[in-house]
């Protein structure tokens, strides 16, 4: 029986330390290197990953993540090499979510993306612009297929917001720690802390963080109160900035080191 | 028998169209919005300050022109153009921007952002900030500002913010992409103020709301004219917004046709158009589900247009739901036949139409004949055309004398 996210959740849980979940879009920079540089990231402490589904309209995103899923978008990255990543790293050992904008999980067929999903071993979906209220038959999906659904919830979530949010979400909660788009700031916002707060009565379930996280010091500080902490556009400008794959792999491993100590200072 | 439009749906929707596809950071400022649209649209202070304001600062009513010797190219049909291009600021686009702009007021909301394509809502917008007092920043593709330079200058002469979108396909799409990104981020004291019937609920609703007065004006003076209804009414579609506005004072009229004219740009079969209808499937866009352009993994597919206004990938839900209920019918114009109807009403009416406008016309040559000479026809003229004067100046051949090529030299460099 492979790895679940409630696992990864109950291990880092046991070693008294939040879990690390980190981010790469499907081929980005290309379909093998993703993959390798997953492999990378998975060997250097990461312990859930989330394949980015690259979307030609991506609102919740900033510059970084944009300019990477253009690339993969360039590079013909479709639903089916999304897939297909996540096959590829499930069997380097990694446990991976897809993390997609609602609309090419539609076109793909709900039913049909649920099932291919499991097929290829990944274990849950973070949709960032599809809420509880709008996902009647993606919640048939998901649940038919044994996939968590990861919803969202933010600091202008009021508590009753994050009661409804929360009664949909298997998996974990995701908790957008600032109001805004993705991407790396000098410090994570102190509304998190609030939020993670917030949410804790409604749910028994995991909570991460997300939006922001770019060093190893602020993963400690955000591992105090969340149960998992998610990085993805640090790891992507280190690929970006990096001269050629080698050059990625090894800033991305460091990186990856950096956080994982993060979450267990 | 009237087509029952929301009673079959959820709030906000319009059939399986509409909703609300978007972070869950933006429910709450959409929740706002709809309490405080609900309440104004119930305070009469709210009513009649918008409504004083329609009359003494955009000028309505605008006028239902009879336009006879444009009628003799439309098979001699009786048309009617409503003036909406006689509008303060030049098109429709202000009776939505003014509402929007008094309930971000209510909202104690400082600060207006908004997308533009040909740069007539970013104009809009820019006005009503001015008016009340607001800040403003509009965000307009990068594209766009080239082909669409004088309206820039106008926003920047009334004191808004431009702010060059450089992704993606740098046109009105990725103009929206960077709003919403701005209004997530600035949501306590900003206002989207969303140019069309597109985007989550309630906007959609909000923006048909405001445009009511367009139909609203026009039943009545038709009735006035003629004594009866007409036989077709007939507006161009990019959101939808100037359709939706003439198209909601008819729509329980059974015997009224809806005709709404989409871009077919090159042409459908060349793939260089914004022909949602036509080339479209329903998908998600912009927080909505409706018809969109796109390829078989969902990816947004770029439009193509001659009128920046009509260039958008997407359509309003709600049309998408008139469309699906055969309460409307949508056909797409080429550029060529756009074109021709802009020269033809310019020579027969002395009226310069906004290129997006010549579509509604082109639709209306084409429907005049089909309906024939004892039909009564109404166009929505929902824009003027000075800021077109450039791109039409270069399509038509016409030799700008060196002054005026010098004032238009930005757009002719990169219009069309």
């Amino acid at each position: 029986m492979s790895r679940r996210l409630a696992d990864v959740f109950a291990e880092a849980r046991s070693e008294n330390r939040a879990a690390l979940i980190g981010y790469l879009p499907a081929g980005f920079p290309d379909r093998d290197t993703c993959v390798d540089l997953i492999s990378t990231m998975v060997e250097s402490g990461v312990d859930a990953i989330e394949v980015g589904l690259p979307y030609s309209d991506p609102l919740m995103d900033g510059a970084v993540i944009q300019e990477a899923v253009e690339r993969a978008l360039i590079g013909g990255t479709t639903t089916d090499v999304v897939l297909d990543t996540v096959r590829r790293v499930v069997e380097a050992g990694a446990v991976a979510v897809v993390m997609s904008y609602w609309n090419p999980i539609e076109r793909y067929g709900v039913q049909r993306f649920a099932g291919n999903l499991a097929t290829a071993g990944g274990v849950g979906v973070i949709t960032p612009d599809l809420t509880p209220e709008e996902a009647g038959p993606w919640i048939e999906a998901t649940d038919a297929h044994g996939i968590d659904r990861i919803f969202l919830v933010a600091p202008s979530s009021s508590d009753a917001r994050i009661a409804t949010v929360v009664a949909s979400t298997s998996g974990f909660v995701y908790a957008a720690s600032t109001m805004g788009v993705t991407g790396a700031r000098a410090s994570v916002s102190t509304g998190a802390g609030d939020l993670v707060a917030r949410t804790r009565p409604h749910t028994n379930l995991p909570i991460a963080v997300g939006l922001g996280v770019s060093t190893g010091k602020q993963a400690a500080e955000v591992a105090k109160y969340a149960d998992g902490v998610i990085v993805g556009s640090a790891f992507i400008r280190r690929v970006l900035e990096a001269s050629g794959p080698n050059e990625a792999s090894a800033s991305v491993a460091a990186l990856a080191r950096e956080m994982a100590d993060g979450v267990r200072a | 028998m009237a087509v029952m439009l929301e009673t079959t749906s959820a709030p906000g929707h319009y059939g399986p169209y509409g909703g609300r596809f978007v972070p869950e950071a933006l429910t709450a400022a959409l929740d706002q919005l709809d309490r405080e649209f609900r309440a104004a649209i119930a305070d009469e202070a709210f009513t009649h300050r918008l409504r004083e304001l329609e009359r003494t600062y955009t000028g309505r009513p605008n006028p239902l022109t009879l336009a006879r010797r444009f009628g003799e190219h439309c098979g001699g049909a009786t048309v009617y153009l409503k003036r909406e291009d006689l509008n303060h600021t030049g098109s429709h686009k202000i009776n939505n921007v003014l509402g929007q702009a008094l309930l971000a007021e209510r909202m104690g909301k400082t600060r207006l952002i908004a997308e533009t394509g040909a740069g007539q809502h970013g104009v809009a917008t820019a006005t009503a900030a001015a008016l009340l007092g607001l800040e403003c920043v509009v965000y307009m593709g990068e594209e766009d500002t080239r082909r669409q330079a004088l309206n820039v200058a106008r926003m920047k002469l009334l004191g808004a913010e431009v702010i060059p979108v450089t992704t993606g396909s740098r046109t009105l799409k990725d103009a929206i992409n960077e709003a919403m990104r701005d209004w997530v981020t600035t949501v306590d004291q900003t206002h989207y103020v969303l140019g069309t019937v597109t985007g989550p609920a309630p906007f959609p609703e909000v923006v048909r709301t405001f445009h009511q007065v367009i139909g609203r004006e026009a039943r009545a003076q038709i009735l006035e004219a003629e004594g009866r209804l007409p036989d077709a009414i007939v507006a161009c579609v990019g959101g939808g917004s100037n359709a939706m506005g003439l198209f909601s004072g008819f729509i329980d009229d059974p015997e009224v046709q809806l005709r709404g004219y989409e871009a077919g740009g090159s042409g459908v079969e060349t793939g260089r158009h914004a022909a949602r209808f036509a080339a479209g499937t329903p998908g998600v866009l912009h927080g909505a589900r409706t018809y969109v352009m796109q390829d078989e993994w969902g990816q947004t597919v770029p439009s193509h247009s001659i009128s920046a206004g009509l260039d958008y990938p997407g359509v309003g839900p709600e049309h998408a739901w008139l469309h699906d209920t055969g309460r409307a019918t949508y056909v797409p114009i080429n550029d060529d036949e756009a074109m021709e109807a802009f020269r033809v009403l310019c020579r027969t009416e002395g009226i310069i139409p906004a290129i997006e406008t010549a579509h509604a016309l082109a639709g209306a040559m084409r429907l005049g004949r089909e309906l024939g000479p004892d039909s009564i026809i109404i166009v929505n003229l929902s824009g003027r055309g000075d800021k077109d004067v450039a791109t039409a100046a270069r399509w038509f051949g016409i030799d700008l004398g060196s002054a005026a090529s010098d004032a238009l030299s930005v757009e002719m460099a990169e219009g069309r």
